[in-house]
């Protein structure tokens, strides 16, 4: 295990960012910090780091106990959501300083840091100010620099959370590939589901302090642990106090499936190539359908419908806390935002 | 309505500042070069120039280095007292330099000083002399430092240092590479800020000096008592020239830092 962290807890004050955490992060995988913002998941990360300290507990990297080295001898790399570009040095230099305050030969450092920026693609920007730089540019640009000193562990705290939606989308396919280059140990952090599932090989689900489930992208989705894991990996929609996929819930005509629940069409929203159906049963106020065009022919408002979970359907009690009936996960909205 | 408003603030600008100090260049220069020459040959000037240089000069060195420590203790650290540290900064803007003058005196003063007395046994002497001197001046100009550091330090954030920190530098490399390079500009405008209200200061100076001719008597000091004495040519040309070094420092900065924010 490369990463180690016993027992970890970190109040500000009253607010209780992390409590009692205790997580092995393996070696040369990409593995993200999942959570809402607020839920303890950079704090996390900036412990690791040695950028803030934990009120008790113990962090441990490639073996060597590192909870009291200061963040300078802990070797890792750190990104930053804001690049934090030097902005009185040019590109080239920023690269640089991590090997120049290690006191390395010139040529050394001067072959590395071509090496560095031909892998983020940056050679031709190597003399420009990062303000000269788009977002997407410094990011990488902060990842060579981070890159440059051979970390043991790679930390990136929502590396891409400054970035628009279409740029984030390449920098993180960009980093996936990256990753499978270098093989460095990484962690990062965001709290974009989609991303998660996309780039980690293995996602922790953070929320209020605490960890809810750590596994590969898969098992979370296939199994998640409660109610909240499930309903932050993607939207879901209650049906007879059962969480479940709104994708996964059938829409008939009749009641003749054995279970099926009756209830009233009360909206119809189209957002491109799928149609969501908002219907209204004696239980729930609002259970949300999502189908693609074709299926959603012939519905209107006010028909009748009977709904039933698809088989082989992944359903979670809800319990506690739900999503307001309607409202969907984050993505929904970016999706709406977009149609 | 503009254009009123624009008239009434360079009208109020006219009289109250450039009219006047217009005045002391004319009566500077009325008999030609013949006045500052005088001025520049009397030992009593000369002496005084050298003291002001001294003062000041010491004074903007010790701001600087504290003000830009403070300034780091005022954005980069949480500690109990931070506030009132914040508000204890400010007093000397507030407070009349004649009372600082005082309250310097009633602590270092050779001959009722609580402090002072210790120190001139073991043959310090503050007051009346140039510790004191350079004491009261940088009371005075203290503020002038952390003001201009505080808010770049603020905007800039900490990330940058924190990045460094992460590539392996120390403290000392970190504020060398990283911390002074952003604030160059504001810590270079509050050195000038402070390098001329510590050639201008009168009355806290006046106080724990002494004023005695050829020893303890900075530029300020010589242009009240050459002016009571019915010298004013030398009072005014000494007035010049101390007016004339604050001025040039504040043109010379303003004209080249708008350069360095281009490139």
């Amino acid at each position: 295990m490369s990463i180690e962290v016993n027992h970890i807890n970190k109040r500000f004050g009253d607010f209780v960012a992390l409590d009692d955490v205790s997580m092995s992060i393996p070696t040369g995988r990409l593995t993200a910090l999942l959570g809402p913002s607020g839920g303890g998941k950079s704090t996390l990360l900036r412990i690791i780091a040695g950028l803030e300290s934990a009120d008790s507990g113990e962090v441990h990297i490639e073996g060597t106990e590192a909870t009291h080295l200061p963040a300078q001898k802990r070797n890792v790399g750190f990104v930053f959501q804001h690049y934090a570009a030097f902005k009185h040095m040019t590109v080239a230099k920023n690269v640089a300083f991590g090997l120049e305050i290690r006191k390395r030969p010139k040529d050394e450092v001067n072959r590395r840091v071509e090496e560095l920026l031909d892998l983020v693609h940056l050679t031709q920007f190597s003399h420009r100010l990062p303000s000269q730089l788009s977002g997407g540019q410094r990011q990488r640009m902060a990842l060579a620099r981070a890159l440059a000193v051979e970390p043991k562990v790679l930390l990136l705290d929502e590396p891409f959370g400054a970035l628009d939606a279409k740029v984030r989308k390449e920098l993180r396919d960009w980093l996936r590939r990256l990753h499978d280059e270098v093989h460095v140990t990484t962690v990062f952090v965001t709290h974009d589901q989609e991303e998660a599932l996309e780039v980690a090989d293995e996602i922790a689900v953070i929320n209020d302090g605490r960890i809810e489930q750590v596994g590969s992208p898969d098992e979370l989705y296939d199994r998640p642990a409660n109610d909240f894991v499930m309903s932050f990996l993607g939207p879901v929609t209650a049906l007879g106090g059962q969480l479940v996929r709104p994708h996964d819930i059938d829409l008939a005509n009749d009641g003749n499936a054995f279970g099926s629940v009756p209830g009233v069409i009360t909206r119809i929203q189209r957002v491109g190539f799928e149609v969501r159906v908002s219907v209204r049963t004696d239980v729930d106020d609002d259970v949300v359908v999502m189908m693609t065009k074709a299926h959603a022919r012939g519905l209107e408002n006010g028909s009748k419908v009977w709904l039933t979970t698809a088989k082989g359907a992944l359903t979670v009690p809800a319990m506690g806390e739900t999503l307001p009936p309607g409202v969907l996960s984050e993505d929904m909205g970016d999706v709406e935002a977009i149609a | 309505m503009r254009w009123g408003l624009r008239l009434l603030a360079c009208t109020y600008v006219f009289f109250l500042v450039a009219w006047p100090t217009w005045m002391v260049v004319q009566n500077t220069f009325a008999d030609g070069l013949t006045g500052l020459q005088t001025a520049l040959n009397d030992p009593v000037v000369q002496h005084s120039l050298k003291m002001t240089a001294i003062v000041a000069g010491w004074a903007v060195v010790i701001n600087t280095v504290f003000g830009v420590g403070m300034s780091l203790l005022l954005t980069r650290y949480e500690y109990p007292g931070k506030r009132m540290l914040s508000v204890l900064i400010d007093i000397p803007m507030s407070v009349s330099p004649v009372v600082v003058g005082l309250a310097l005196l009633l602590v270092y003063s050779g001959t009722f000083g609580w402090f002072g007395k210790g120190l001139e046994a073991n043959g310090i002497q503050i007051i009346f002399s140039t510790p004191g001197m350079i004491m009261a001046t940088c009371f005075v100009a203290l503020p002038l430092v952390i003001r201009e550091v505080v808010p770049v330090l603020q905007e800039i954030g900490d990330d940058q240092e924190q990045a460094a920190r992460s590539l392996g530098a120390n403290a000392v490399q970190t504020f060398r590479r990283i911390t002074l390079p952003s604030i160059k500009w504001a810590i270079i405008y509050g050195v000038v800020l402070s390098l001329a209200r510590s050639l201008g200061e009168f009355g806290a100076v006046k106080v724990v000096s002494g004023n005695v001719v050829m020893q303890t008597q900075t530029a300020t000091l010589v242009v009240e008592q050459k002016y009571q004495n019915f010298q004013q040519e030398t009072a005014y040309s000494t007035a010049f020239l101390l007016a004339a070094a604050a001025v040039v420092c504040i043109i010379v900065v303003s004209l080249i830092r708008p350069k360095e924010e281009e490139s």
